[in-house]
């Protein structure tokens, strides 16, 4: 599903990423690691397609819209509620029967009473997992979690470890850590970068 | 290293001949504008200065729209160094179109001038271009915005040309013009060399100024895989 | 509606609820045109001719540059937050996302306005149904292509410093074209010339996002 070759990305003059190989079948868990700076996030960001590389090849048979990502940033509208940013994003991904969808969602993810709350009021770890909501939204092929334990509080941290190992078993999956030791029993590639 | 595979120096070559031939032809053989006299020999720089900036303008346009048809990066250094020559060659309209104006007029400014006053707003488009590249690193999302910015800038011409003229309906009007001669065959033809002359110009600065920056990135590239 | 349009309404209901719940942008736009016009009033020295052309100017001066304060608030929240990222994640067509961001910079233009023009008419001088025209054909050119080129701007790295710079030139058509409707005897000429900006930039604008916002 995902195959690399020689992939290389540079911002300007400095390189991140240098002369990488990588092949993740379908149904696979790449574990990524490394200090910051290492290339985690530009690597999980080429995956997503947000970046081009700027040498090598990469090729990821995903349609655009079966990726769910997660980056650092919840990338939710603050001033909109977790039903309201859930909709917008139902809405652009297509999906069917999205109110049900979106209430087990939010319920399984411990933020249904919450839901009519404008997305300024959630603490971190809250907005955190509004972000694994709309990356899992649309039951995507692929699911790229950018560091997703870091933000998160301790019932987070928990749901989320129970979540990956259920989504695992049925999706692929690309996680970006610098603390792989949760999940290092999922991973069936695991990607090292300095 | 024979002149087919190096069309720089050629190209030079026939710049320098024919703009000498051009020059000297201005100066001795054309006769004299009536209203004007000797000053207005300088039209057969500054019009086909102008007439080569466009054309500069149009080719990084052209380059641009490949750019973004193709996805193939080699022709961002192609775009931007032709835009970069058309402001120059923009920069010397001005200064040419300047000098006129003062012999003709006694202004060193004419805002009736419509191409000077067209040149002027594409030069501050194309400096904006610059500050453009400047302000973000380099990459595929530089090339594409650069591309982009090119070709709204060539659509610009004819509508800024159209507003100019419509401006100045409501603009006071003033008599002042720089007007160029009758177009009889002596003077259309020095006007012709002189353009091609100025065209052979460009394409001699095109190939070296591409040519450097290609070599500059071929060496950056070495010295990054050189540096694992 | 085809989905297109679909996408479209939800990502301009996005902008308009967003701005309704901070209340950032309008309200600021509002009291920007209104210092400006007052401004304008202590800049102009009284002129022995009286010319009503540098008056409809001021009107035109204080709509583009209260535009550009609104244009720089449209993209840059979005791509400060990787926001934009996340809709460029989606499936719908990019275009849809410019689309959707012209027309809630167009419905902040058209409130600000909604003050601004009889501002204008108070402190200065009437103004007349083909300047009102031109107001509304000026804020499509100024909404469609202001929106691209914030999106331009907001991925460098000066920004706020960048957008006038990039948008200026291409706002001088504009100007002519408004303050002619405002002064000349027969408008119809410089509203129709509005109309053409409007049509060519537009589309270029709807054709080019696309590259503008993906690598």
């Amino acid at each position: 599903m995902i195959r690399a070759r020689g992939l290389a990305k540079r911002y300007g003059e400095k390189e991140v990423l240098r002369g990488l190989d990588l092949d993740v079948p379908i149904g696979g868990f790449l574990l990524v690691t490394g200090k910051n700076g290492s290339g985690k996030s530009t690597l999980l960001r080429l995956l997503a397609g947000l970046l081009a590389p700027s040498e090598g090849e990469l090729s990821v048979d995903v349609p655009r819209g079966e990726i769910g990502y997660v980056g650092h940033e919840p990338l939710v509208y603050r001033e909109l509620t977790a039903v309201e940013n859930l909709e917008l994003y139902g809405r652009l991904y297509r999906i069917s029967e999205r109110k049900e969808r979106i209430g087990m969602l939010l319920e399984r993810y411990g933020l249904w009473d919450a839901r009519h709350q404008r997305v300024s009021t959630y603490s971190r770890g809250m907005q955190q997992r509004l972000a694994l909501c709309r990356a899992l939204l649309h039951d995507p092929a692929l699911i790229l979690l950018d560091e997703p334990f870091s933000a998160l509080d301790g019932e987070g941290v928990q749901l989320l470890d129970r979540e990956l190992s259920e989504i695992a078993r049925v999706r692929t999956l690309a996680v970006a850590s610098h603390q792989p030791e949760r999940i290092e029993a999922l991973a069936t590639v695991r990607l090292a970068l300095s | 290293m024979s002149l087919r595979n190096r069309p720089g120096p050629a190209l030079a070559v026939s710049a320098l001949a024919l703009l000498m031939t051009a020059v000297a032809l201005a100066f001795y053989w054309v006769p004299n504008d009536a209203n004007q006299g000797f000053s207005q020999r300088i039209f057969y720089i500054h019009v086909p200065v102008a007439l080569t900036s466009y054309a500069c303008f149009i080719w990084g346009a052209w380059k641009a729209l490949r750019l973004l048809w193709r996805h193939d990066s080699a022709y961002d250094l192609e775009s931007y160094t032709a835009i970069h020559l058309g402001t120059i060659f923009g920069i010397l309209t001005l200064a040419t179109g300047s000098i006129w104006a003062k012999i003709s007029w006694g202004h060193w400014w004419l805002w009736s001038e419509r191409q000077l006053v067209l040149f002027l707003i594409l030069f501050l488009f194309y400096c904006a271009y610059f500050m453009l590249r400047y302000s973000v690193d380099e990459g595929p999302r530089r090339e594409r915005m650069s591309a982009v910015y090119a070709l709204f800038g060539v659509v610009l011409i004819p509508v800024s040309f159209l507003a100019i003229r419509l401006a100045q309906g409501f603009i006071h009007p003033t008599v002042f013009t720089l007007d160029g001669p009758q177009m009889t065959g002596q003077i259309f033809f020095v006007f012709c060399l002189s353009w091609a002359g100025l065209l052979c110009l460009f394409a001699a600065l095109y190939q070296t100024e591409l040519a450097g920056k290609r070599l500059d990135r071929s060496l950056r590239e070495l010295r990054r895989s050189m540096a694992v | 509606m085809t989905a297109y349009a679909r996408d479209v309404v939800a990502l301009a209901r996005k902008d308009l609820l967003v701005e309704l719940r901070t209340r950032e942008t309008v309200p600021a736009m509002l009291l920007f045109v209104l210092s400006a016009l007052v401004v304008f009033h202590f800049a102009l020295p009284a002129s022995t001719q009286g010319s009503d052309i540098a008056v409809a100017g001021l009107l035109w001066m204080s709509i583009l540059f209260t535009a550009l304060l609104g244009l720089t608030r449209s993209f840059f929240a979005e791509r400060e937050h990787g926001l934009l990222e996340a809709l460029v994640l989606a499936p719908c067509e990019r275009s849809a996302i410019w689309l959707a961001k012209a027309l809630s910079v167009m419905c902040f233009l058209l409130v600000m306005e909604l003050i601004a023009i009889p501002a204008f008419a108070l402190f200065y001088e009437s103004v007349s149904g083909a300047t009102v025209a031109a107001v509304v054909l000026a804020d499509i050119g100024i909404a469609t292509v202001g929106s691209l080129l914030s999106a331009v701007a907001a991925a460098s790295r000066t920004r706020e410093l960048l957008l006038p710079l990039l948008f200026l030139p291409l706002a001088i058509p504009i100007i002519v074209g408004g303050v002619g409707a405002s002064v000349a005897d027969a408008p119809g000429r410089y509203l129709g010339f509005l109309g053409l900006y409007d049509a060519i930039f537009a589309i270029m604008s709807w054709a080019s996002f696309e590259y503008v916002v993906t690598e």
